[in-house]
């Protein structure tokens, strides 16, 4: 459709990729699934926790990645699990070895139970990894500040979280991430927290470059079904962005008399 | 501070009451909240009052297991490495006192065993022993572990509490979790039923997880013995331990188990008055998954298929398969079948669910969930 050319297409450290919605592989009922649902969101970029394949030869037991085709989508490492920089650094190393892209999706949560992300060590690694020529798509609170300092070092992305990770509430840390779009040299990708196709196209709506939403669409009923669903959002919200600015929401009446008439 | 020293501070007797006296309105109230907000909702899911709407709460649980891990369960083996104990545990089969034979596997024999293991699936290792200074020694465990990495990137530990700079060495050779059940919480029962050995200390035992956490262990299994005393007091002391260790050691995972007596050496009697019934396991589960959202449960073999296959769907995210509880055990397992051709009568307690691991996982499978062998990679920590 000629609707499609006036979208601009999403584009990480020079790759261009066909969605802006990104997926997330954990939390599947089978792998089986996983598949199905990454082909029917249209995404070119999926991310793997590390710890789940195996880095060391094929293995029936720990086989996610013989369920993604790299010819079709990124598969882009991430560091779930990490609980420092050391361990990150280590861990993203080993999966380039293994033969995976060098590109790595920064996380580290020393908490187990939100997997908030560490801010500085999400740093002291992103500096490394950077260095040693990673493509390093971070995730991190909506902190500002820090999405600043992590695209000083290099990083190719901020991923700033809506709200917490599975935890569906949308983007409850509006402000943040405006000011984060705001001040964006780098692609921003609202990653976490995202539980409704109206919450991704909110994020993108609000000027956000892509979205990561991996719990909504794997714990669905229908996975395959809700992936789709996502990526009409995302279409949606993308078209309405390439339209032309809609009038600006206001609830005021426009002064019958001009305050500026007395200069003209 | 730790908490041995504050234990006595949980107003058991109060929550106890309130259990007792329950509603099925303050339940219900508590169930339209989707949470648990405190030990006081949690002793109201677990009050006979609950049993109205257990329906309710299963499903509760259910959404919050599958939001927080996925339609997902992971798996694991126990392998043991001895049953030489000196400890006098009423109930335990490995008691010093029980007659059995006693050996302490050699390290070889424990990486074949690990290898099959390993054939069956398994990326995930549970290494349990008896409490034996000489014969289960630091040294032993740890060359244990060095010698199974390998083959399993994931192993945790169920042997005799250590000091924190005992524990050092073995989180260094790679191992991330560390198992201590409490068995009882009542300081009187505990006393009676044990009676010689180390573990006569009470807060000793109780301290052991604060001890592996400052070691370094990045997962903390507790749990508690149901059938020892009073279940209701077990499930909320122990819903009382899991809160302070998930918020002072917070950068550990908690699992909880609440594994129930099962015929063992020994012949320790359960009293009927202690017993817990399947329905009351159901309310106890889902009451904790209100509690703690995002504490891992665990389930072993213990339990029959049938309730294993149910309880998978209601809040559990681990579960062994296919185990022996016997040192050398799976030595003697054919590998197709993965059933005992031989048992030397040393296990610490009969299992009711002989499934092999493959047969389970393909329940896993059409319950609609995914077994997961492999969540851990030792690049992450050496």
């Amino acid at each position: 459709m000629a609707i499609e050319s006036a979208m601009e297409p999403l584009v990480i450290a020079g790759r261009q990729f066909p969605s802006r919605l990104l997926l997330g592989t954990g939390k599947f009922p089978s792998n089986e699934r996983m598949r199905e649902t990454i082909e029917a969101s249209g995404t070119g970029l999926v991310t793997v926790a590390l710890k789940r394949a195996s880095l060391s030869g094929k293995d029936p037991y720990a086989d996610i990645l013989e369920f993604i085709d790299p010819a079709k989508v990124l598969v882009l490492p991430n560091t779930a699990g990490a609980m420092n920089a050391e361990e990150a650094i280590r861990i993203a190393r080993l999966a380039v070895a293994a033969g995976l892209p060098s590109w790595v999706k920064l996380e580290i949560h020393p908490d187990p139970n939100y997997l908030l992300p560490d801010p500085i060590e999400t740093l002291k690694a992103a500096e490394v990894l950077v260095k040693e020529g990673f493509t390093v798509l971070p995730y991190i609170n909506a902190d500002p500040v820090l999405a600043l300092r992590l695209q000083d070092v290099g990083c190719a992305t901020v991923m700033p979280l809506g709200s917490p990770i599975g935890s569906n509430r949308g983007i409850e840390n509006r402000a943040q991430i405006a000011i984060i779009i705001e001040q964006a040299r780098v692609p921003v990708v609202v990653d976490a927290g995202i539980g409704m196709p109206s919450h991704a196209a909110a994020a993108i709506e609000m000027g956000a470059d892509a979205v990561l939403v991996n719990t909504a669409i794997a714990v669905a009923g229908d996975p395959v079904r809700m992936a789709r669903a996502f990526a009409l959002a995302v279409e949606a919200a993308e078209m309405a962005r390439g339209s032309g600015q809609p009038a600006p929401v206001s609830w005021k009446a426009s002064p019958t008399s001009p305050l500026t008439a007395f200069a003209n | 501070m730790s908490y041995s020293e504050i234990v006595s501070k949980v107003p058991v007797d109060a929550l106890l009451e309130i259990t007792r006296r329950a509603s099925p309105e303050s339940v219900k109230a508590v169930l339209s909240r989707g949470k648990a907000s405190g030990l006081e909702d949690f002793a109201r899911l677990i009050s006979p009052a609950a049993d109205s709407s257990l329906e309710w709460q299963a499903s509760l649980a259910q959404g919050l297991t599958t939001k927080h891990f996925g339609k997902v369960i992971r798996l694991f083996a126990p392998l043991y490495l001895s049953n030489e104990c000196i400890n006098t545990c009423k109930y335990c089969g490995f008691s010093m006192r029980n007659r059995i034979p006693r050996v302490t596997i050699p390290v070889t024999q424990v990486v074949e065993e690990t290898r099959k293991l390993a054939r069956q699936g398994f990326r995930s290792l549970l290494l349990v022993a008896g409490e034996h200074p000489r014969h289960v020694s630091n040294g032993y465990v740890e060359e244990c572990i060095r010698a199974c990495l390998d083959l399993m990137p994931s192993i945790a530990l169920e042997v005799g509490p250590m000091e924190t700079e005992g524990y050092v060495p073995l989180v260094q050779a790679g191992c991330e979790g560390l198992i201590v059940y409490q068995e009882t919480y009542n300081r009187e029962c505990y006393r009676t039923l044990h009676t010689a050995g180390p573990k006569k200390n009470y807060d000793w035992r109780l301290d052991t997880p604060e001890r592996a956490y400052d070691a370094g262990f990045r997962r903390i299994g507790i749990g508690a013995l149901m059938g020892l005393h009073d279940w209701r007091y077990e499930a909320l002391m122990l819903a009382a331990h899991a809160q302070y260790l998930t918020r002072h050691c917070w950068k550990a995972q908690l699992s909880v188990s609440f594994p129930r007596m099962r015929p063992a050496s020994g012949g320790y009697e359960v009293n009927s008055s202690h017993v817990i019934r399947d329905r009351e396991m159901v309310r106890l589960v889902t009451a904790l998954r209100l509690l703690l959202p995002h504490a891992s449960f665990v389930l072993s073999t213990r339990e029959s298929p049938d309730f294993r296959d149910g309880m998978m769907r209601l809040g559990i995210t681990q579960m062994s398969a296919g185990s022996s509880t016997e040192p050398g055990g799976y030595s003697s397992f054919d590998e197709t079948a993965w059933k005992a051709s031989e048992s030397a009568g040393g296990e610490q307690f009969v299992i009711a669910d002989d499934r092999s691991p493959a047969e389970v996982a393909s329940m896993i499978r059409k319950s609609g969930y995914d077994p997961v062998w492999k969540d851990f990679d030792q690049s992450l920590v050496a």
